[in-house]
């Protein structure tokens, strides 16, 4: 394949996934631009994790289209390729390495060559430890790099995990429900935090909370029952009557 | 390079762990070969060929401990690396026997002989010369474990049903051993040693060297899995255990990272079973008993999993503790090893190791909060 099908980052077309029968993902068509941040609201079950599944390869689609940066066919990848493709997750359930520092969390997750022989052999330069640096000021865990990283609140861990991200350097990152059980004031930063992110890097976030949607104040994707329901910015999707419906009005 | 892993190898602990086991190595035949009997610390024969056994299986356990401890796979078939290096040195030690046999055959084994078997299978090509054996006693386990790693771990099967396969494994090899037909003597084994490298197995001297090698062995090998838990990769190792799919998302790719600590640990498990065979005199296929590699995990977590030390007492003192049992109450045995992994499990999950680090802490702990008493104490007086 040498021409390019598509602009964007990430371009996802007519993708199904159904267990046992039951569709999960139904006809799912979405793009995300290079740079852009995207907010994925819907209902519980709407099949928003298993949409990042899919694009991290986790899991496998029964059928369409998922091309990264124009010609790669995700659905060929496994989970440790794609990440090296340039695609960072966070997942619902914060995990990040408990018996690790905060700063070995971080190291582990530098983008690097992660080869038995280079992982056996070498060690850390100057730089890539002033990006760990950098990226700690980032995340706001400065003060704790040395501590274990089971030791943190869960909301820093949630942050050390989007920290993580970071230190892959990739050029999509997929942040599920990063909000889910932080204080509100947390939840500020955490929005602060994206938005700092994004523009440099996509983002596709998902979450619930709607103030922290509002405050992300990007364009707003609202999936129900494993298909796109409504697209625009979060005003225009709120006067959408189905998404009131099978969401909002709930 | 090879130095900063040199380097990290070698931090505080495991230089005082090798520089121990030096010390052991040259100390005990040192006192067996030039101390009266009669002086009290004069080590006997018997005594330093037991401990020369509880070696080898220190070393069998610290390379359980690497997969176990490290990277959370629970191999319950650690026995079968062990006993393959053991029969690689087995064969080895058949073919220095030459026309000493009952048979007095000049190149076949007595067994083959009693078989009728005119030629020797292609498999024994080669163990009459040493080096090729020893290359023999690192490739089939790490072989072995390759091919079976391959395919495991890259079908993703963890936990438990790793465990069982592991287990059906090495249950596998023992009823293909039993077989006369194999070749590898079949019930009776491997036995009747007479030489190695020249040396009479029998002769106290050769014991004695045997015992220093086994020690200097299970010194380097504690340096090597230092080196490499010590490395990035040791810390992937660690990441694997508590969070596969993380590792993967991050970009490890975390089959090659299992296999080849498994192919490690299999090669050093096989050293382990070369070092035991001439010191125990036979080998058989009984060492592929599934019991065996239970017992091995048992050791391990007493002494405590996830420390490079933990494995070493965990399998000198439980060992210790079998033959003063066997001897003394030989049915309770298992039993007691039983009790003692339900114990372990219940009330001390990181081992004798893990007791002692918390004792430790806890010392230093109370030494500081009693100097910052002391530093309070004015202070709280001039409060009053
Ligand atoms: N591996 C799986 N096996 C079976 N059903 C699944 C699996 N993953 C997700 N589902 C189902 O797919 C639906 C969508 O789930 P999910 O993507 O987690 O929803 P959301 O993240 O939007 O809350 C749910 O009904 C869930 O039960
Ligand atoms: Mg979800």
């Amino acid at each position: 394949m040498t021409e390019k099908l598509t602009k964007s980052l990430l371009y996802l077309d007519g993708v199904s996934v159904s267990f046992d029968g039951f569709k999960a993902i139904n006809e799912l068509s979405l793009t995300v631009e290079h740079g852009e941040m995207r907010a994925i609201i819907g209902p519980n079950g709407a099949g928003k994790t298993t949409m990042m599944d899919i694009i991290t390869g986790k899991t496998r689609p029964d059928s369409g289209t998922v091309l990264f940066e124009g010609d790669i066919d995700l659905t060929r990848h496994d989970e440790s390729a794609i990440a090296l493709l340039g695609i960072g997750r966070k997942f619902q359930k914060p995990t990040v390495f408990e018996s690790h520092t905060v700063e070995d969390n971080l190291e582990l997750a530098l983008k690097r060559d992660h080869g038995i022989f280079a992982t056996l052999f070498t060690d850390t330069s100057s730089e890539q430890k002033e990006r760990i640096d950098e990226i700690l000021e980032t995340i706001r865990l400065g003060h704790r790099r040395s501590e274990l990283a089971a030791d943190l609140s869960h909301g820093q861990k949630q942050w050390l995990e989007i920290g993580m991200l970071l230190a892959q350097d990739p050029k999509l990152l997929l942040v599920d429900e990063p909000v889910a059980g932080m204080t509100d004031a947390e939840t500020i930063e955490t929005a602060k935090l994206l938005r700092e992110i994004a523009g440099e890097k996509a983002v596709i976030v998902v979450e619930h909370d709607m103030t922290f949607i509002r405050d992300l104040d990007v364009k707003v994707t609202v999936l129900a029952e494993g298909s796109v329901l409504a697209e625009g910015s979060l005003d225009h999707v709120s006067a959408d009557e189905r998404v009131i419906e099978s969401y909002l009005g709930r | 390079m090879i130095t900063g892993f040199l380097f990290r190898a070698l931090d505080k602990k495991a230089i005082w762990v090798a520089l121990a086991l030096l010390a052991v190595a040259v100390l005990v035949p040192l006192s067996n070969a030039m101390l009266p009997i009669n002086h009290p610390l004069h080590v006997p024969t018997h005594i330093m060929a037991l401990f020369g056994k509880y070696l080898c299986y220190a070393m069998l356990a610290l390379a359980l401990d690497l997969v176990w401890g490290y990277c959370g796979i629970l191999s319950l078939g650690h026995g079968a690396f062990f006993a393959l290096g053991g029969y690689a040195m087995g064969m080895y030690l058949m073919r220095q026997i030459g026309t000493r046999g009952v048979y007095g055959h000049p190149i076949l084994p007595d067994f083959m002989v009693f078989l009728n078997w005119k030629e020797l299978p292609w498999f024994w090509f080669g163990f009459d010369m040493f080096w090729f054996a020893m290359l023999m006693v690192l490739f089939v386990p790490g072989l072995l474990a390759f091919v079976f790693g391959w395919f495991a771990f890259r079908s993703r099967v963890n936990g438990v049903y790793l465990s069982i396969i592991t287990q059906a494994m090495t249950y596998a090899l023992l009823l293909a051993f039993f077989r006369n037909e194999m070749g590898f003597g079949g019930n009776n084994g491997l036995t009747d040693f007479k030489d190695i490298l020249g040396y009479s197995v029998q002769a106290q001297e050769t014991r004695a060297a045997l015992f220093a090698a086994t020690a200097i062995g299970l010194a380097i090998a504690f340096v090597l899995c230092s080196g490499i838990v010590n490395s990035r990769y040791g810390k992937v190792l660690v990441s694997v255990r508590d969070a596969e799919s993380r590792t993967r998302f991050i970009g490890y790719r975390v089959e090659h990272i299992k296999l080849f600590a498994f192919v490690v640990s299999a090669m050093i498990a096989g050293i382990a079973g070369a070092l035991y065979v001439p010191q125990v005199g036979i080998i058989n296929p009984g060492e592929f008993a599934p019991a065996n590699s239970i017992e091995v995990v048992i050791w391990t977590a007493v002494g405590g999993r996830g420390t490079l030390i933990g494995p070493i007492i965990g399998a000198v003192a439980v060992n210790f503790g079998k033959s003063y049992f066997t001897a003394a109450f030989p049915e309770f045995w298992l039993f007691a090893l039983g009790a003692l992994f339900v114990a372990t499990t219940l009330f001390l999950p990181k081992g004798i190791v893990g007791l002692f680090n918390e004792g430790w802490t806890r010392l230093r702990s109370g030494r500081e909060a009693d100097r910052a008493e002391e530093t309070l104490q004015p202070g709280t007086e001039a409060a009053e």
